[in-house]
């Protein structure tokens, strides 16, 4: 079996508004297709979910702020799924909820690290 | 006053797991053999002596004291014991030689707590853990035992012995872990209360006061847990929680002729609203502290199936529940019960599609489901799963429920 992690990255609007039923209409979406893979034995990790809040940080101590404006898509958060194939990993990434939001997914494999 | 041959099986039950546990913390697990010879030796004697002078005024009281007075005499009398245990036990007491057999409610409780977690010991293997705890803790027979896991006495003999020589081996103490390990000895101890109750509930042994008694015990040491402050961890009253509410339906979920009736067609006025009460208290209990464990989200589950009316929320918050699950542990079950509730939420397409990938074939229940979605949206889809789930189902029972299914289909086509 190997791993393979799907990054999630849509535009963030620090100052979209969501009605309570918005919000839990989305995290069901989240819910029902992390529950879905799960389902399947092929979520390795649920990962993390990254919020707005932030700062880069690069050589020389340099650090900028976020809202990090010049990037379109941010990455908003990952999980690892379990799979024998790239692409069975795509194929789990096709339902993804991000998608709704204008989002896209990054499927990467893990490389595993041998201690 | 009870008659000889009622009272003696009633106190065998409940008295002689009691007393071996309390003398072999007393001996060492090693001896525990001793124990219960002595133990058994004393039901004899009072046997023998009620059936001619009567039943004592206090039978329990007289069974204590007739197992102390062996047990002092076996110390006294047996070279090994005298050499090995009196110095120890000599040590620990004060003064007096008279060693000191202490039967009060409350070293019994501490006795069978400690004797909980030397069999759920995380070098002891999971099978081990029942069948000693069954043996030990519950004071099952041999022939009771075999009986709950279909199994043959022969067997579960040679289990047991392999299960009290690794024991042995690894200098498994009847002791109290230290407080620092309490919580993850304790995770141990649960899974195997929790894996006790199903054997009860799941069980395809069609002895159903066997099964019942099975889950008593195991909700009878889980309670132990919750009532001793060491041990009273939100997991144990969720696990309690889950218990009493799969207890509620216990009576009703198997039928006249042993067949199970499926949850939809319960005859929810039978359920036993106090254990319903009784869990419900338990899950608030465990509400507390940052750690949801298997047991809260399956306790939530159940809890949820208690409620005899069918509001919008209810499916909606069982499926959410059966997610969380799956993302602690994965079970072939809990896959299918997710794929259920999903259905039950969000319609039958959309839990075909999930139920398509979950890549369970040669499951029967997989196929069951499949049947029972396909159901009044494709009947050939139906009865093609239904056909597989009864080619693969093994109890009886089971098999006339597929079948019925499969003629009530064939009759709609």
């Amino acid at each position: 079996m190997n791993e393979f992690s799907l990054i999630f990255r849509n535009e963030q609007n620090p100052d979209a508004q969501f009605s309570p039923e918005q919000m839990q209409n989305i995290l069901k979406q989240w819910r029902d297709w992390m529950g879905g893979i799960a389902a399947q034995n092929k979520l390795a990790n649920p990962g993390n979910r990254l919020g707005i809040e932030g700062a880069v940080v690069r050589k020389g101590n340099v650090v900028t702020d976020g809202p990090y404006a010049e990037i379109k898509e941010m990455i908003s958060g990952f999980i690892i799924v379990q799979t024998e194939t790239l692409e069975e990993a795509i194929e789990l990434a096709k339902g993804c909820p991000v998608f709704n939001a204008g989002g896209s997914v990054e499927v990467r494999s893990i490389i595993p690290i041998s201690m | 006053m009870q008659k000889n041959e009622e009272l003696i099986p009633h106190l065998f039950r409940t008295e002689y797991s009691k007393i071996t546990i309390v003398l072999a913390k007393l001996f060492g697990f090693e001896n525990i053999e001793v124990a219960e010879d002595i133990v058994s030796d004393t039901f004899m004697i009072a046997a023998e002596t009620w059936g001619q002078k009567g039943v004592p005024a206090n039978p329990v009281a007289w069974l204590y004291t007739v197992a102390k007075n062996k047990a002092r005499d076996h110390l006294k009398h047996n070279k090994l014991f005298t050499d090995k245990i009196t110095p120890a036990i000599k040590n620990n007491s004060t003064e007096t030689y008279e060693v000191e057999i202490d039967l009060s409610e409350k070293n019994i409780n501490d006795s069978q707590l400690q004797m909980m977690f030397a069999i759920c010991h995380p070098a002891m293997p999971a099978e081990a853990q029942i069948g000693l705890s069954l043996r030990i803790l519950c004071g099952f027979g041999i022939v009771e035992i075999a009986d709950a896991f279909l199994s043959n006495k022969e067997t579960i003999n040679k289990r047991l012995l392999r299960a009290k020589e690794k024991i042995r081996s690894e200098h498994i103490k009847i002791e109290f872990p230290g407080s620092n390990e309490v919580s993850k000895r304790l995770d141990n101890v649960i899974t195997t209360l929790y894996l006790l109750f199903n054997e009860g509930y799941y069980s395809l042994s069609k002895n159903i006061s066997l099964r019942k008694d099975l889950c008593l015990e195991a909700m009878r040491l889980t309670l132990m847990l919750a009532e001793n402050e060491l041990t009273n961890h939100p997991a144990v009253n969720a696990l309690l929680a889950l218990m009493c509410f799969h207890a509620s339906r216990f009576e009703v979920r198997t039928g006249r002729d042993g067949e199970s009736v499926l949850y939809e067609e319960q005859d929810t006025s039978l359920w036993d609203n106090s254990l319903i009460t009784r869990g419900e208290y338990y899950l608030n209990k465990a509400s507390t502290g940052n750690k949801i464990s298997k047991y809260h989200l399956e306790a939530a589950i159940a809890y949820w199936h208690t409620t005899k009316t069918d509001p919008p929320e209810k499916w909606q918050s069982i499926l959410q529940l059966y997610n969380n699950l799956l993302l602690l542990e994965y079970s072939p079950i809990a896959a299918l019960n997710r794929t259920y509730a999903l259905a039950k939420a969000d319609g039958k397409e959309k839990a075909i599609i999930e139920a398509e990938k979950l890549n369970l074939e040669g499951n029967y229940l997989y196929h069951c489901l499949l049947g029972y979605l396909y159901t009044g949206v494709d009947a050939q889809s139906a009865l093609k799963n239904f056909k597989a789930a009864l080619k693969l189902a093994k109890a009886q029972t089971d098999m006339a429920k597929i079948e019925q299914y499969i003629q009530e289909l064939n009759g709609s086509l």
